[in-house]
């Protein structure tokens, strides 16, 4: 049955702003759309910034990169800031009850000592790593160009400091504030970490922005995140970590979701030239060897003899996917 | 089953660092400066960031939560009142030319305001202002897009709405003074940003600027804006602790850094000031219900509680900003300066004007006894009696403008109301003019910043603000409506008197269908 409410109905002058009607036509435009096409200036600025002199305030020179429409680049996710937060708070709770439950029934002490050993060596150092993203995204939502790329970058980067901050709570939690200094002592001086904290700290010095969206976003975390999520999640679970499986299952999740926005953008990109296309296959070459070099002790201490072929199948998958957005690597 | 709970409980302070401070480290592969490459450069010195008093803790889980809980209300609210023709509550469709300036002026500050805020939560090299300045940047985006979602219902149904929130902001003569204050601060460093946004303009100015348009919100039935208007209020109070922590530890983490502290509270004191005439205005002649008054507002939120904050920063050697005496003089005059300005360039704006009636008139003589009837009843007197003969005043040349903060010259002596204030400036063998003493003095500080203003009427007459293609030596070519098509601004709908406008005629025709039954 249905059932028909009658309101006043008023015929509207027109459906959207002018920008979106050239874009799209009008008709009525989404809160994305609305929220993210042509939000940031692009034409007119006053003063050249203090801090780069030779370009102005919001500048497509800041990357290689060539594109000539940078609105092409849309996030299937479509976030804007309400939708982002709604789908993070969701996972949030979820993330917290598996905590909680944790917390409350004392999980953790029946996690056998090598397995949680492992996580505290591994798991618990990386909140670094995730720190290094958050800075290399926030400096893409600063200094990119286009909301449409900016606005997810800054979401991915406090998804990263979320990240971090679940990382901390699995050091206290299986241990104390202690495993905190542990992990920061090993990132800083431990042989296992010194690879990879000088990875990270070359990726802070990156200036061309979509330099960073590759080396960070799809690189570094194509090959860790599955790694980690996928790889030595499933080795916590066999062996009797799954309180571990509880307490990173926001990440894994996180991962997989955020690798289809970074897909996305990588094909568009891609599809856009052929200098493109070349300029990206040579910064996932060039990164794609750096991350693994950085990864190879990591991947020693989680899977002993069974490194190589860890990080070989997790190479292959990353290979897999760059070809299938268009890359020659 | 044996259970473990020893394991000390953290205290709320202590965990927070342990969520952010742990995460950063001294890097040694890549210097320090290099990473942080904007620490420096102003000249402010920071010996220990971990003297940084974290203003709010709130970890990413906390702030995903909270934030979606009032996101879900206020799209609620939102959808609501696009269903039910919420536009007709409001007291009159004359109201709307203050949201009109609102999304046109103020909506693309606060993304700018969110890059800007990026920027700040890369560059500082302590974790804690990092993740302070990243939360207002995520904050500021939210901003942005609410208030256009808000505001894009009014769209569909009346004028002057269509171009957005950034089209206008680039191009139009009186929206290039709050564009190039944000614009000045986002070009200077990390630093100055957080005195000019953080603090003067969020904390100082915020109850001048922002609560005005939402009062007015209010005040006058607009469900939308006052929605967004007490969703955004706890965001803003972040805000406002971030600014001013801001400034104390700049203060107190080296003596060398007061005299710097103290020129930019100056400067940033009066540019705000200025960019403060729109809403000067707004208050006193554009709101059908009035909050209160212009000076009433000055007098209440930057003389008295300004004075308290003043007071409670003299501790570090903080004097009030020298644009105070100026201030108490211009408050009696910068909002009817402002509108009989938009009066007579009513044809130029994306918005309607009008005068005001008998009735507005008395009000704002019992608000501005000193002033109102002296100087500026006569002035809507004579173009009131030339509009009933039909010759309504349009002024149709251009106006000079301030070469900082690109107001029209139309701001008087302080000793002279009857006498237009210029100031004059030599640099590099060009001459530069000003609006006051207090722009010159920001000019005369950093020519070499402000002779690159892209000034308004400075562009239109070299030719550079008509349509990609344009003829000037076409017959019948007519430069100013070249220049409204540039702007996006339909001449004889978003423009000139509300009187007659069609806003006016389908507010009419509208509510009467929504209320009666003919």
């Amino acid at each position: 049955m249905q059932m028909d409410l009658r309101t006043v109905a008023i015929k509207p002058l027109r459906h959207t702003f002018d920008h979106l009607v050239e874009r799209f036509g009008d008709k009525p435009a989404s809160r994305y759309q609305e929220g993210s096409y042509n939000i940031q200036q692009e034409h007119i600025f006053h003063y050249r910034p203090a801090w780069d002199a030779e370009r102005v305030l919001f500048d497509k020179k800041r990357t290689r990169i060539v594109m000539q429409d940078w609105y092409a680049l849309k996030d299937p996710r479509q976030y804007y800031y309400g939708a982002y937060t709604i789908a993070r708070a969701r996972q949030q709770e979820a993330a917290e009850s598996s905590f909680e439950m944790i917390e409350e029934r004392g999980l953790a002490e029946l996690i056998p000592a090598e397995v949680k050993q492992t996580a505290l060596d591994l798991l618990v150092p990386m909140r670094h790593v995730e720190w290094g993203g958050n800075m290399g995204n926030s400096y893409i939502a600063a200094y990119g160009y286009g909301t449409v790329i900016t606005q997810p970058c800054l979401y991915h980067a406090m998804d990263h400091l979320g990240v971090a901050q679940y990382l901390t709570r699995i050091g206290l939690v299986l241990d104390g504030p202690e495993a905190l200094d542990t992990a920061k002592e090993a990132w800083m001086s431990g042989a296992l970490w010194q690879p990879m904290r000088r990875h990270v700290e070359n990726l802070l010095v990156l200036q061309d922005w979509f330099e960073i969206f590759v080396a960070q976003n799809l690189v570094l975390e194509g090959l860790l995140n599955p790694m980690l999520y996928d790889h030595l999640d499933a080795d916590f679970s066999a062996n009797g970590g799954t309180a571990i499986s509880m307490m990173t299952r926001f990440m894994a999740e996180w991962s997989s979701e955020t690798a289809k926005w970074v897909d996305a953008q990588i094909k568009v990109v891609a599809a856009e030239s052929p200098a493109n296309k070349e300029l990206l296959s040579a910064w996932v070459k060039q990164y794609r060897s750096a991350t693994r070099e950085a990864l190879a002790p990591i991947a020693r201490r989680a899977f002993g003899d069974h490194a190589d072929e860890v990080l070989g199948e997790v190479t292959a998958e990353f290979n897999a996917r760059c070809a299938k957005l268009g890359l020659a690597v | 089953m044996d259970m473990k709970t020893t394991k000390k409980k953290l205290g709320l302070k202590e965990k927070y660092a342990h969520m952010t401070r742990g995460l950063g480290w001294e890097t040694s592969y890549q210097p320090m400066d290099k990473v942080f490459p904007q620490a420096t450069f102003e000249g402010i010195k920071i010996h220990d960031w971990d003297k940084w008093e974290d203003p709010f803790r709130l970890t990413m889980d906390a702030y995903w939560k909270y934030q979606a809980e009032k996101e879900r209300k206020l799209y609620a609210v939102l959808d609501a009142f696009a269903q039910n023709n919420g536009h007709l509550g409001i007291t009159d469709a004359r109201y709307l030319n203050a949201v009109k300036l609102f999304l046109s002026g103020i909506s693309p500050l606060e993304y700018v305001a969110h890059r800007g805020f990026a920027a700040a939560g890369r560059n500082f090299p302590g974790v804690g202002p990092r993740v302070a300045c990243l939360m207002q940047s995520i904050d500021e985006v939210r901003h942005a897009q609410t208030q256009i979602h808000a505001l894009s219902n009014y769209n569909k149904f009346y004028e002057g709405f269509h171009a957005g929130a950034t089209h206008q902001i680039e191009r139009v003569w009186y929206l290039s003074v709050p564009k190039s204050f944000f614009d000045d601060a986002f070009s200077a460093g990390p630093f100055e940003w957080m005195i000019a946004i953080g603090f003067s303009f969020e904390y100082v100015l915020t109850n001048l600027l922002f609560v005005p348009f939402m009062s007015g919100a209010a005040y006058n039935g607009d469900m939308a804006t006052v929605t967004f208007g007490f969703s955004a209020q706890s965001d803003e109070a972040r805000h406002m602790t971030l600014g001013l922590e801001c400034i104390k530890f700049m203060l107190e983490q080296d003596p060398d850094n007061l005299p710097i502290v103290q020129k930019w509270i100056d400067k940033w004191a009066w540019r705000g000031v200025r960019v403060l005439t729109l809403v000067a205005m707004m208050m006193d002649y554009m709101l059908p219900k009035r909050v209160m008054s212009w000076k009433e507002a000055w007098e209440i939120y930057f003389e008295q509680n300004g004075g308290a904050l003043f007071n409670d920063l003299a501790k570090y050697g903080i004097k009030v900003p020298e644009c105070l005496t100026q201030c108490s003089i211009d408050k009696e005059h910068i909002s009817h300066q402002a509108w009989c300005t938009f009066y007579q360039y009513a044809h130029a704006s994306a918005f309607h004007t009008w005068l005001p009636n008998a009735e507005e008139m008395d009000w704002l003589s019992a608000k501005y006894p000193n002033t109102f009837d002296k100087y500026y009843r006569p002035r809507y007197e004579q173009w009131r009696e030339m509009a009933d003969k039909g010759e309504r005043f349009y002024n149709n040349t251009l106006p000079m403008l301030c070469q900082v903060c690109q107001i029209p010259m139309v701001f008087t002596e302080p000793d002279d109301p009857t006498k237009i204030c210029y100031r004059e400036s030599e640099y590099q063998g060009e001459k530069y003019h000003t609006c006051s003493d207090g722009c010159q003095h920001i000019f005369d500080d950093e020519p070499e910043k402000y002779i690159q203003a892209w000034l308004p009427v400075h562009q239109i007459y070299q030719g550079n603000c008509f349509p990609e293609g344009t003829d000037p030596t076409a017959e019948g070519f007519d430069p100013m409506l070249k220049v409204l098509e540039w702007y996006h601004i339909q001449n004889g709908k978003d423009n000139l008197d509300y009187e007659g406008s069609g806003d006016q005629a389908n507010f009419a025709a509208w509510r009467g269908m929504a209320t009666q039954n003919t």
